[in-house]
């Protein structure tokens, strides 16, 4: 895995170069204007949080950096290579299918609603994509399969169907998933707006263990607690913009603009 | 999860806990219902048996007449191997036709619009007859020399005519049916698989198809049974081996057309009953995980190692979302 030995040491190294570049990305749906030039960078090891209303366009920013939406206009750079792209003598290239499958290795996916796939196992949905892409050997990738359930605290429930799970576990295996692909970057799209709410917990826990272990995450969440406790950066969007963004206690704090402390006050 | 289960199986004795045995709402209507069914049933069974003209001792002669176990047999091949050839194209078909290459979306779409929308039996008779249009298959260079040559005549014979009609007609509408199948599947599957890095052709076949086989199998068995009775348009090719075809040869032989309408009848329901037990099993297999999770294989190794390394993980958040 990603893992390094010394938790967050990230988070005093300011002159490390950033493992994600956004730079003035615009992204339209027909005529609506859903990102409107965003701007933002994560170094390696940051936990980024973005918070902001429904319809801000912070899915779909991470939907952006992971492909499964084209960007109108800007750049996406992870580990400086252009996500989507391919720039030849200053025109973009479309990639080939071939190619942002490729890209889309390095980078772990979340989702709101978990999609696992329900006709396989615990075990099988996590060792599905290194046995099938990365052509793993079945016995490696289950005993790899078996460390991360471990790791989220599901080794009991290898062999049972997303269907026998909670909507918490369900969850934890998805993160395990995505994690076996060993990816240097872990989207997360409000991993925990699905669940009850007792069943929160066991998920964040999971993504606290994940951030203390080095790993780089964006993670578009509506828990301010979460962002308080466990970002580097706090982003808020509004309408497609970012409004305000830096240390998240500050923020959360003291919040500078209107529409953010507006946010905040109703969240909170 | 299987909480209710165990309270019906095993109620525990002595806990002092009262289960509740509740007296059932009564239905005497249903009984009533019953008792007509049978009555007509059993009429129905009687005049049967009564009436001399069912000829039942010429139903007996031929059930198992060489000839009719032979067209039974025949019907099934044709069957089989046409239903074979239908779903490989079909599951092509489909996949073009959700393709992100044009070529293929549109490929597809001609062929179904043309073996759909084309008489079974026109293309059956245009299959017998291609040894006239086409006398010689030959192999070589384009508008150049030729390498080989057969006669279409003995490549395709009336048994590969026949099952190549029924086989490509019939893959038009399941490609329909495949299609539906395939897009039925929430679009969250083919997103979380693709954010895998696992490439679209992949996951149609492995993650997409397998759900989306919950969806196709009641109606393709549907088609395979509805395609056991097509196969008697195969007298089109001409072929004549198959039940309908014997039978009713049989029939004018011996001017008695009903005892042997009545032998091809229960061979068709004989085999349809067959086809039904399997296609039990192939939608079990299909709707592991969704329908029959109860039955699911729960494997105790993984278990079992887990438990060596930690204490299981207290029953938390286990009683909810399960089925």
């Amino acid at each position: 895995m990603t893992e390094t030995t010394s938790p967050n040491t990230s988070r005093t190294l300011t002159d490390v170069k950033p493992l994600v570049e956004i730079q003035g990305v615009h992204k339209f749906f027909g005529e609506h204007h859903v990102l409107q030039g965003i701007d933002m960078t994560v170094k390696p090891g940051e936990v980024s949080v973005i918070i902001g209303p429904s319809g801000s366009g912070k899915s779909t920013l991470l939907r952006c950096i992971n492909l499964l939406e084209t960007i109108s206009a800007g750049r996406i750079y992870v580990h400086n290579d252009l996500i989507g792209f391919r720039e030849v003598d200053g025109k973009l290239h479309d990639l080939t299918t071939k190619q942002i499958a490729a890209q889309r290795r390095e980078i772990g996916m979340v989702f709101q609603r978990f999609n696992l796939f329900p006709h396989k196992t615990a075990l099988q949905n996590v060792i599905e994509a290194p046995t099938q892409v990365k052509h793993q050997s079945k016995s490696a990738a289950k005993l790899k399969a078996l460390e991360l359930l471990e790791m989220v605290g599901l080794s009991d429930r290898a062999n049972f169907y997303p269907s026998q799970l909670s909507g918490g576990q369900q969850q934890r295996v998805a993160i395990a998933r995505a994690l076996a692909m060993e990816p240097e970057l872990m989207l997360f799209d409000e991993p925990t707006s699905a669940l009850d709410p007792e069943l929160v917990g066991d998920v964040l826990e999971v993504m606290k263990k994940l951030a203390a272990s080095g790993m780089t995450m964006i993670v578009v969440t509506h828990e301010i607690g979460f962002a308080r406790e466990v970002g580097d950066t706090l982003t808020f969007m509004d309408a497609g913009v970012v409004v305000e963004s830096g240390n998240p206690r500050d923020i959360i704090a003291n919040p500078q603009h209107h529409r953010t402390q507006e946010f905040l006050s109703r969240v909170l | 999860m299987s909480r209710a289960f165990e309270r019906r199986s095993t109620p525990r004795s002595g806990s002092g806990l009262e289960l509740i045995d509740a007296v059932p709402v009564r239905h005497p209507w249903r009984w009533v219902g019953a008792a007509l069914i049978l009555l007509i049933v059993a009429l129905a069974a009687q005049s049967m048996v009564t009436n001399p003209k069912f000829y039942w001792k010429t139903f007996q002669t031929y059930l198992f007449d060489v000839l009719v176990i032979q067209g039974v047999g025949w019907t099934l091949i044709l069957t089989v191997t046409s239903m074979i050839i239908a779903i490989v194209l079909a599951i092509l078909l489909a996949f073009m036709r959700q393709s992100d290459n044009p070529l293929f979306r549109y490929v597809s779409w001609v062929w179904v619009w043309f073996f759909r929308g084309t008489p079974v039996y026109t293309q059956l008779l245009f299959w017998g007859s291609i040894g006239a249009l086409y006398p010689k298959i030959i192999v070589g260079v384009p508008f150049g020399p030729e390498l080989l040559s057969w006669d279409t005549a003995t490549v395709i014979n009336a048994t590969v005519a026949a099952i190549v009609g029924l086989g490509l007609n019939e893959s038009a509408y399941l490609a329909e049916i495949f299609r539906a199948g395939l897009k039925s599947v929430d679009n969250g599957q083919m997103e979380a698989a693709e954010a895998l890095g696992m490439r679209r052709g992949k996951v149609m076949w492995r993650i997409i198809l397998p759900q989306a086989m919950r969806v196709i199998i009641p109606p393709t068995g549907n088609e395979t049974i509805g395609m056991l009775k097509t196969t008697s348009l195969v007298l089109a090719v001409p072929f004549t081996l198959d039940l309908t075809f014997v039978t009713n040869a049989l029939a004018s032989r011996t001017f008695l057309p009903i005892p042997l309408l009545m032998v091809a009848a229960f061979w068709y329901l004989v085999i349809t009953s067959v086809l039904m037990v399997g296609q039990f099993y192939i939608e079990r297999h299909f709707g592991k995980g969704v329908d029959n999770v109860t039955m699911a294989p729960v494997k105790a190794t993984a278990v079992v190692a887990a438990a060596h390394t930690k204490p299981p993980a207290q029953a938390d958040g286990t009683t909810e979302g399960g089925k």
